[in-house]
């Protein structure tokens, strides 16, 4: 089986007062239908901006992709026609589910009309452009039979995702709901034109804990039921062990290792997510932190970004990026000296 | 783990009885509407040295509680005792004597820190309002915290927002530390910390306590952490107190249906995975609109009758306390 969405040897940066910061270094990795990748990695990994560029939302000013390539559905979304990349792909066949669902909305409207006005535009149902063609598009009607189509479309999905009393719901202003009520709109949002790829933020980062395993429930259950992948960034290894399949880890710009759910927990080989994992806190107080601070990506450290914070680290580690080490079917990890278990 | 080897005669720290703090909901004419209950009859003992843990989802009450003690809001009833005082109806000029040996670290130290002052202009002003050291000797002990909390030298000159999180934080801690509190309340002092940062902070915290022989009232809402740290928990929920005991007990054997949910909910890398079959619905109700009886009976399993008519007092059973009418 083919990919669904195939990112090969992505890099960029983006062009800053003190210089060329680059912040993705020849990065990969690849999602299939159905399946829930987790993006795991500490603020400023580059893991949003991954995100962003699959999307294709960078700053056009001042991000430069200097390599790469991002496969989805057998095209490459960096080289194809900008026009029909906004089209077909993005936020109809990609979808985004942002950290803050507060700021994605607009406050002076309500949340109803926010999402209609969504299916105005991105509505799989929608094969044509709306409206007539003489008419500049923003004014452009909205067909009546369509809309009420739609219409039954968001109702049933947000029973799906389990809002109550959907209809008065969407009479409702941003802030007359929860947070967690604001994240479950945004989750049926995205999957409202029928994506094929959902790509989740930290989506339950500014959740309480038991509103955040409601909310992860039902994104795996969605994933699933719909047959949508769903790239999921986070830096909560707790959430990704929840709900993924796979797992891959980023640090400071560098995918440094990925494997299936189970065996990366239980098998972590590279240094870094060894000692990622070693930080969560336990109940005897032992956690222990990682020394030392994430670089600074104007002047990266060479070959392997982790060199300076690692232990096992020795010539080679400071002069080339380790290639991929193929350890199992699955797992992978671009380190020289990995954590190798018996079998 | 904390040792919770305390002498029973030692006389609480800080004492909180029966505190309510009612915010009023004014409709036009400033006409009062309703009210939100953000604390309603809290009480508790900090006992000297003792790490004691406030638990709860975002808006269950915690940091109001927390600023409450600290006098930047007003209780409508209750009272707060601080070292054989009572500090809730002091006047302003007494309230700073008492502020100095109670201090609050604010959840956002980023935010906290005026970006326009140099980090070092931050760490000497609580110095020049609480004592009469001069300049000198006030770097000198800027320069011993700063130590502590293991800060360069060189970052005084730096601003704000040229530090990472990590660093602000210790920069807040610093901040207090100077003035030799007794007790210091630690608002969620790990939220928006990656984990290797948050390990690091959470050792600072441990070793600052053994240094400085400090007592701590950590408010979080991250369970995992108040674990590691506390001797003693208490779980708030819609402004209340509904369990409360030995961080053991309440971890390895939770009573209130509440904590159980709580509980619950956190991953466990390694265990079964809680999100396939977590039980527990919905979302805590609105605070100005509370149920009637106990707070928690629309969102559990057990409610019954007697939920909706009485409202459970907290009661002891086994090392901790309950507030439940029918507690496992």
């Amino acid at each position: 089986m083919t990919a669904l969405l195939a990112v090969e040897d992505l890099s960029l940066g983006f062009a800053t007062e003190a210089g060329f910061a680059a912040v993705l270094d020849r990065v990969s990795l690849s999602i299939e239908r159905g399946r829930v990748l987790g993006l795991v990695g500490e603020s400023g990994c580059g893991k949003t901006t991954l995100a962003r560029a699959i999307l294709g939302v960078l700053p056009r000013d001042s991000a430069r992709i200097t390599g790469g390539r991002v496969w989805f559905r057998g095209t490459d979304l960096l080289t194809a026609d900008p026009e029909v990349v906004n089209r077909t792909v993005r936020g109809r066949a990609i979808t985004f589910v942002p950290q803050d669902p507060f700021t994605s909305f607009n406050p002076l409207f309500t949340v109803g009309e926010q999402v209609m006005e969504i299916l105005k535009w991105k509505s799989p149902r929608a094969n044509l452009p709306a409206g007539r063609g003489w008419l500049p598009a923003v004014v452009s009607p909205y067909p009546a039979e369509r809309k009420r189509l739609d219409f039954d479309a968001v109702i049933e999905l947000l029973d799906a995702v389990q809002l109550p009393r959907p209809d008065q719901l969407l009479r409702k202003y941003p802030h007359e709901l929860s947070g967690g009520q604001r994240q479950r709109l945004m989750i049926a949002m995205a999957l409202l034109p029928g994506p094929d790829l959902v790509i989740a933020d930290e989506p339950t980062t500014a959740l309480d804990v038991t509103i955040q395993a409601q909310v992860l429930g039902l994104i795996r259950r969605l994933a699933t039921e719909r047959n949508v992948a769903v790239l999921l960034t986070t830096h909560d290894l707790g959430a990704a062990y929840e709900i993924c399949d796979a797992v891959a880890v980023m640090y400071a710009g560098q995918d440094v290792e990925s494997a299936p759910v189970d065996r990366f927990f239980a098998h972590p080989a590279h240094p870094y997510t060894k000692k990622l994992l070693a930080s969560l806190p336990r109940a005897d107080g032992t956690a222990s932190g990682i020394p030392g601070e994430v670089p600074a990506l104007i002047a990266p450290p060479g070959g392997c970004r982790f060199h300076p914070r690692c232990e096992r680290a020795a010539g080679p580690c400071r002069e080339a990026r380790p290639p991929v080490d193929l350890l199992e079917s699955g797992h992978w990890v671009r380190c020289y000296h990995p954590h190798r278990d018996a079998p | 783990m904390t040792p919770a080897i305390l002498p029973a005669i030692l006389p609480p720290l800080l004492g909180v009885r029966d505190l309510r703090v009612h915010f009023a909901v004014r409709g036009p004419f400033n006409r009062r509407i309703g009210s939100i209950k953000a604390v309603d009859g809290v009480s508790f003992d900090l006992m000297p040295g003792e790490v004691f843990g406030l638990v709860g989802e975002s808006g269950c009450g915690k940091s109001t509680l927390g600023k409450t003690i600290m006098g930047i809001h007003r209780p409508g009833a209750g009272e707060i005792w601080f070292a054989g005082q009572r500090i809730d109806r002091l006047s302003p000029a007494a309230r700073r004597a008492v502020r100095r040996s109670l201090q609050y670290a604010y959840q956002d130290p980023g935010a906290s820190l005026d970006p326009r002052w140099k980090i070092g202009r931050s760490l000497h002003e609580p110095l020049v309002i609480h004592t009469d050291l001069d300049a000198a000797g006030r770097d000198a002990r800027i320069r011993d915290i700063l130590e502590a909390v293991g800060l360069p030298d060189t970052h005084l000159d730096l601003y704000p927002h040229e530090i990472s999180g990590g660093q602000q934080r210790r920069v807040g801690l610093a901040r207090i530390l100077t003035l030799h509190p007794k007790v210091v309340i630690l608002d969620e002092p790990t939220s928006g910390l990656d984990v290797s940062v948050q390990a690091t902070v959470l050792a600072l915290f441990r070793s600052l306590r053994a240094t400085f022989a400090l007592t701590y009232m950590l408010i979080s809402h991250d369970l995992a952490v108040v674990r590691t740290m506390c001797s003693r928990v208490a779980v708030m929920y819609l402004g209340r107190i509904v369990e409360t005991g030995p961080t053991e007990t309440i971890f390895e054997r939770p009573r209130h249906p509440y904590t159980r949910s709580l509980l619950a909910a956190i991953p466990r890398i390694g265990g079964a995975r809680v999100t396939r079959d977590f039980w527990l619905q919905g979302e805590p109700p609105d605070p100005g609109n509370i149920p009637s009886g106990c707070r928690f009976r629309t969102r559990c399993p057990k409610a019954a009758d007697l939920c909706a008519r009485e409202e459970p007092a907290l009661s002891t059973l086994g090392q901790s306390s309950v507030a439940c009418h029918f507690p496992d």
